[in-house]
């Protein structure tokens, strides 16, 4: 050992005569790290991009008027140049960038989520109360009957960029031009116009005509100018055509409703819901945002189609977890064992054959299993001379995605169990061979127990990854076989897949509802998580 | 050690930093938006009619001295819609089937379009009515879509007049082993309520009655109703425990490939599934998609493609400018056309494509007795659960019991 030691040592002698010769030196640089060219390029580059993130980022929070998101921006990067610029504080220096895209990307998406767990976010109750007001009266702005058609040109007294707006229109009847803006039409001599065939004015005495491009950097106060009529309100129809037309539907902040000129129906604002009820009951579509409290928890719980299937769901979505990672496990650990016995040809040849299951895409993957289970053009059934109608029972169904999930599944578990077995010394077995143990006894309680001190984390992970495998289910037989009187529960559903066609797969997407239900499987994924960590500290425990 | 540790640390920080940057990305391209509104337009549409309006966006943009924009958005295109315009960041344009139009208008992303009167008339009337919605127009509509029944004609030489000759020639075909399928028509383990429609009116069922104005009315749900017991009654006499001709094996991913290759005579499908086909070589015919003897006429749905303005665009006078007077000549028409054949909505354009393409006019005449396909928010609570009771029924459940859970459920899930 010492020969071998020092041959190559003394080759390189000569080069690390400089560093060795100088002992002093070299404990004072540990002391202070030693400030080497890569370091400083590295830190230049990497506060730059902090920097550049950070002005980046400012423009859009100063324009929005962000102020609390800009001061928060701010002080983030002044910390961060602060902790990267001095020598002290080592340790935050390494767990600061963790810790910060930890809050950026895990710790703010759950309270979003949270958050809106509370509320009644969704289709229809997107945006704010004046939103949805703003889109009532829009869209209710309905052409005056028998109002005419005019051709419109934008135009303007004064410069094109800033001056005041005014429609020029022509009456498709008469052929007048007149002059609208915010106080009402007024007409124009004709021989201080040009008007083109089509009746668009392409030239006025004392006004510039927009050309589109000019009119376009202006849309907005286009679209807000509104010429009063007696009838209703000129208003653009695009650049070139304007029409009479008036708002039906107007909110009356009195009454705190909305109010149809038309025919004097009222929908007062219910606060509680976000939405303009009429005394009938009748809502309208346009709803806005508010917080509905525990409403979203309690429907989980009391509402009988939700509620009523929920444990028969959550059953068989443990036992899909359970079975897709124990099949998994299973069957790499054997594939493993065998592979790992030194009588083994050619291990490496079977290896990469069997990694090749894993290295394919696996949402790829899901769809060409789903087609092979077709009844009548399916692989398998063609295969083996059947007619079995895979996803149209419901224990076949269940049996056909948990092979999916063994096929897709086992070469992980096998790669990881391979690693797992190499790091258990030879010795270990060998003894107890020695004391006369089969090798079934000594797999038992040898390996196996070591084994599972090393993957029992993976199991638990791969047990919660499969307990919220969504693309397993909603891939192969979304969530099927339905029974024939409940269209909304599968035989095959997760708790995921069942609560994504709850909240997304009625009359538009309740967000809200979805965030509150994915609270619900969060508790009972992290309680299972949280049991087994617990009895695996146990295990190890014993065993080390 | 140390220093692999702080190496590891930099590369890691360096990613994640990368990471952070990827994941931001569609950020600028929001921002910049407001600074370049000064003449700009935004369009959104799917990767196939991207490609088709570039050349006329580009074109609208040089007449006008403007710059436009199309970009596609290849996935999820209504809901990234919603979702980009309530956040401020969302298009001047988009293109989308009229459908959406309900839950558009409840979420006050888009606005009315006003035509004139001479602009409406040059549409096919039915594809104004349907992107008509509570009395206002909210699109200008290009292209219009629907079922019929495309047949073999090496095979099945004569259109079956009802599902009933349809059966017998079917069956006859698969009795000589010229194929091994009645009928291709897609449901799948979950059931398919756009392709079974045309065979669920036919029996005399609805979904929707109608307001006396025309419009959907979503209190008075046809779902549940006797008429669609016996419809669904019907509708499984057809399938796996019946006659054989509606099956679950037949999916919306192997229905027309069935086809094409020779195992089926004949295929209910849209004028999406000319090209394979064409590209098959199948010598085929395009007829209307034929009723039960002695029922109703068999009436597919009718969608329609059209351009929406957003209300929170940023440049909503030139959108209304480019959606009401430009979108509404024939030569955008004829464009979209050739990247997709479904028929113009534009009469004119029909006219000018239709010569060249015999099928269109066969695909128009199936749709004739078609159906306007309901907007209302509340038709989108009606897929999921109609088409699972299709499924259930073709698998030879009773009929009574699974259409009414059925519209139960939707009644729930209706607001």
């Amino acid at each position: 050992m010492s020969t071998s030691l020092s041959g190559p040592g003394s080759t390189q002698a000569p080069g690390r005569e400089p560093v060795g010769s100088r002992p002093p030196r070299r404990r004072t640089a540990r002391d202070h790290a030693p400030i080497t060219v890569t370091g400083l390029a590295v830190k230049v580059v990497l506060l730059g991009l902090v920097a550049g993130i950070a002005i980046w980022a400012a423009f859009p929070l100063v324009e929005a008027e962000k102020w609390v998101g800009l001061a928060l921006l701010a002080a983030t990067t002044v910390g961060l140049f602060y902790l990267y610029l001095t020598r002290r504080h080592v340790p935050a220096k390494y767990l600061v960038p963790g810790t910060l895209f930890l809050i950026a990307f895990q710790v703010f998406p759950v309270l979003y989520t949270a958050s809106t767990a509370f509320t009644n976010f969704g289709d229809g109750h997107r945006g704010s109360k004046d939103d949805a007001i703003v889109a009532i009266q829009t869209a209710s702005v309905k052409q005056v009957p028998g109002s005419a058609e005019y051709a419109l040109s934008v135009a303007t007294e004064g410069d094109p960029a800033t001056g005041p707006l005014v429609f020029l229109v022509t009456d498709p009847a008469t052929g007048g031009v007149s002059v609208g803006d915010a106080d009402g039409l007024r007409r124009l001599d004709p021989g201080e116009v040009t008007v083109a065939p089509g009746g668009k004015v392409t030239a006025a005495d004392g006004y510039t005509v927009l050309t589109f491009g000019q009119s376009s950097a202006r849309s907005q106060e286009i679209t807000e100018l509104v010429v009063p009529t007696d009838g209703g309100a000129l208003r653009s129809a695009g650049l070139s055509r304007a029409y009479e037309g008036k708002a039906v539907r107007a909110y009356d902040a009195g009454c705190d409703c909305i109010r149809d000129a038309e025919t004097g129906r009222t929908w007062a604002a219910d606060e509680s819901t976000g939405s303009f009820v009429a005394a009938d009951g009748e809502r309208l579509a346009q709803g806005w945002k508010v917080g509905v409290g525990l409403r979203n928890f309690t429907r989980v719980l009391t509402d009988d189609h939700i509620s009523g299937p929920f444990l028969g769901t959550l059953i068989w979505n443990f036992a899909f977890a359970l079975g897709s990672t124990a099949g998994t496990f299973l069957l790499g650990t054997f594939v493993a064992l065998t592979l790992h016995s030194p009588r083994m040809r050619g291990t490496n040849l079977y290896r990469v054959l069997l990694i090749l299951p894993y290295a394919m895409p696996s949402f790829a993957m899901l769809l060409v299993w789903r087609d092979m289970f077709n009844t009548d053009f399916g692989l398998v059934n063609g295969l083996f001379g059947l007619s079995v109608n895979w996803f149209g029972q419901e224990w076949s169904a269940r049996a056909a995605v948990l092979l999916v999930q063994l096929w897709l599944g086992y070469p992980y578990m096998f790669l990881v169990a391979t690693g797992a077995l190499q790091a258990i010394p030879r010795e270990l077995t060998e003894a107890t061979s020695v004391d006369g143990a089969s090798p079934w006894q000594s797999f038992r309680s040898v390996t196996l127990p070591l084994l599972l001190v090393a993957l029992s984390p993976l199991l638990i992970s791969s047990f919660a990854y499969n307990f919220n495998n969504f693309n397993a289910i909603y891939l192969t037989t979304e969530g099927g076989p339905f029974p024939a009187d409940n269209p909304t529960n599968g035989a095959t559903d997760l708790l995921i897949t069942y609560t994504y066609r709850l909240a997304f797969g009625g009359q538009g997407a309740e967000f809200g509802f979805a965030a509150a239900i994915s609270i619900f499987i969060f508790a009972i994924v992290a309680v299972v998580s949280a049991v087994s960590f617990r009895r695996t500290r146990k295990q190890e425990e014993v065993y080390a | 050690m140390r220093i692999r540790t702080a190496g590891v640390v930099a590369v890691f920080a360096l990613a994640l930093a990368a990471s952070g940057c990827g994941g931001d990305s569609d950020e600028p391209a929001t921002k910049e938006s407001p600074q370049a509104a000064s003449g700009k337009l935004v369009i959104w549409a799917d990767d196939k009619r991207t490609a088709a309006l570039k050349p006329f966006a580009e074109k609208f943009g040089q007449e006008n001295g403007v710059t436009v924009e199309v970009q596609a958005v290849s996935k999820d295109l209504q809901t990234n819609f919603v979702t980009a315009a309530q956040q401020g960041s969302g298009p001047d344009v988009v293109v989308g089937a009229h459908d959406w139009i309900g839950n558009l208008v409840q979420n006050g992303s888009i606005d009315p379009v006003q035509l004139a009167a001479d602009q409406k008339s040059a549409f096919n009337e039915t594809a104004v009515k349907a992107v008509t919605f509570n009395g206002q127009l909210y699109g200008v509509p290009y292209a219009m879509e629907n079922l019929a029944l495309i047949r073999n004609t090496a095979l099945a030489p004569e259109a079956p007049k009802t599902i009933e000759d349809l059966v017998a020639a079917g069956k006859k075909l698969k009795a000589d082993k010229k194929a091994s399928e009645i009928l291709c028509l897609q449901a799948g383990q979950n059931g398919d309520a756009y392709h079974i429609y045309p065979l669920y009116t036919s029996a005399g069922g609805y979904l929707f009655g109608t307001t006396a104005n025309g419009d959907y009315d979503p209190k008075d749900l046809g779902v549940g109703k006797p008429e669609s017991v016996e419809a669904f009654k019907k509708i499984g006499a057809l399938g796996e425990k019946g006659e054989g001709a509606l099956k679950r094996s037949i999916t919306p991913e192997n229905s027309i490939a069935t086809f094409t290759g020779k195992k089926c005579a004949f295929l209910v499908s849209g004028p999406w599934a000319v090209a394979d086909v064409k590209k098959a070589g199948i010598a085929y015919d395009i007829s209307p998609v034929p009723g039960f003897a002695g029922g109703k006429e068999a009436q597919p749905f009718v969608g329609v493609q059209a351009f929406y303005v957003a209300s929170k665009g940023k440049n909503k006078a030139l959108a209304q400018e480019f959606v009401t007077n430009y979108v509404t000549k024939p030569d955008l028409a004829v464009a979209l056309y050739q990247a997709e054949p479904r028929p113009p909505a534009l009469t004119a354009a029909l006219d000018q494509v239709k010569g060249t393409d015999p099928d269109l006019a066969k695909f128009t005449e199936a749709g004739r007795n078609g159906q306007v396909l309901p907007a209302i928010p509340a038709m989108a609570a009606i897929w999921d659960p109609f088409g699972k009771a299709e499924a259930a029924v073709i698998g030879g459940a009773d009929p009574a019991k699974t259409i009414t859970a059925a519209g139960t459920t939707i009644a729930g899930q209706i607001k």
